[in-house]
């Protein structure tokens, strides 16, 4: 590595490895939380987003559905962000 | 007892067959009879990185079809004594390995070997599932790169829910081999490094394996690269190796090898 190539890196904020990082943090953290979740969930969650986009406008992830499975029952969790009212 | 070790990835292309080869021939090596299978049917590949591919009759479909018997079927290693290989087939599907078909092979090895090392193919689906689901250790192949590292993961969630160990409660050992290292890019932090990796997929390191020239000497003559023992990628598979069969073996070729113009200016060494 040349100098010049060495004072410009010391300037750049963020390293391309670094962007890598964390891109890869936040989708295996999100694959990893979909794990073991039902099959139509995918589908029931794209239906809601639908239903809500006909009130509200809101993005795909503003909503969020999870099954969370306790001893012998099964609640389906759903989270909708909804923007701040003007 | 023989132990069932697959080398898995989910993505293609990053090092499976490579590892495979170098991994099975250092057990072979070491003193441990060792058979190494091909699960990629009708990309058979292994037979040619061992160097074994004028010596294919049967394969590993011939078997579980009764066409052949194993001893048909297995190629005994020229070079390595106690390695032996089963070669998949070259032309048939995908669904020519059946669950039933793979135990009973299995079973029959495990009688006569003392490990039995799986080289999946790529993918999630049945024919990846179909090479880990009896493995009691798992070595996950990973580029220092943002796909293959996600596919990994992917991998690992498999290896956690749908293997035999799984359905029984238990958990496969899951090992990282982090292959095609280049420790100047790192360096200069244009590729993920050994920690980052680890960080992400919080499973133990069993190896760093760097990009190499020597893999691709060893590919053009089919003799497995741990066999190249002047070669960086050679003598980081028979550490990889000494670490599988529980040797603490400190890591080699983290660091950059050639010094840059600037650390000489400054006096290193
Ligand atoms: N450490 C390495 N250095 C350089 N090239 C490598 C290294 N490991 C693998 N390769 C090359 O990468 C390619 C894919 O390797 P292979 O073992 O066939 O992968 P897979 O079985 O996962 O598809 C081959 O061309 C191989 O020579
Ligand atoms: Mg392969």
């Amino acid at each position: 590595m040349g100098i010049l190539d060495y004072l410009l890196k010391k300037n750049k904020p963020t390293s391309s490895a670094s962007v890598a990082k964390e891109r890869l943090q936040i989708i295996v953290a999100h694959e990893r939380s979909n794990r073991g979740q039902p099959d139509y969930l995918p589908l029931m969650q794209q239906e809601i987003l639908e239903v809500i986009r006909k009130y509200v406008d809101i993005e795909q992830d503003q909503v969020s559905v999870q099954v969370d499975n306790e001893d012998d029952c099964s609640v389906l969790e759903l989270n909708i962000t909804l923007p701040d009212a003007k | 007892m023989a132990k069932i070790i697959v080398v898995t990835s989910g993505k293609g292309g990053v090092g499976k067959t490579t590892s495979s080869a170098a991994i099975s021939t250092g057990l072979a090596l070491r003193g441990h009879k060792t058979v190494v299978i091909d699960f990629d049917v009708g990309l058979r590949n292994l037979d040619l990185i061992m160097g074994c591919e004028r010596r294919v009759v049967y394969d590993f479909v011939n078997v579980i079809n009764k066409e052949a018997s194993l001893k048909q079927a297995l190629i005994k290693d020229k070079r390595t004594e106690g390695l032996f290989i089963l070669p998949a087939s070259q032309t048939r599907d995908k669904d020519a390995l059946t669950y039933e078909g793979v135990e009973a092979v299995l079973d029959e090895l495990a009688q006569d070997f003392d490990y039995i090392i799986c080289d999946s193919p790529a993918g999630i689906e049945q024919g990846a599932q179909m090479a880990l689901y009896f493995a009691e250790e798992a070595i996950v192949v990973t580029n220092p790169e943002v796909s293959s590292v996600r596919d990994s993961d992917r991998i690992l969630g498999i290896l956690q829910s749908k293997s035999r160990m799984a359905e029984q409660g238990k958990s496969v050992k899951e090992h990282l081999l982090l292959t095609r290292y280049n420790p100047s890019r790192v360096a200069s932090a244009e590729m993920l490094s050994v920690a980052d990796v680890e960080e992400i997929l919080a499973i133990p390191l069993l190896g760093v394996i760097p990009e190499s020239e020597a893999v691709l000497k060893a590919s053009n003559q089919g003799a497995p690269v741990i066999l190249d023992e002047e070669s960086e990628a050679g003598q980081a598979y028979s550490d990889a190796v000494a670490r599988l069969l529980g040797e603490d073996v400190e890591h080699r070729f983290l660091e950059q090898q050639k010094k840059g113009f600037l650390q000489r200016l400054l006096g290193g060494k």
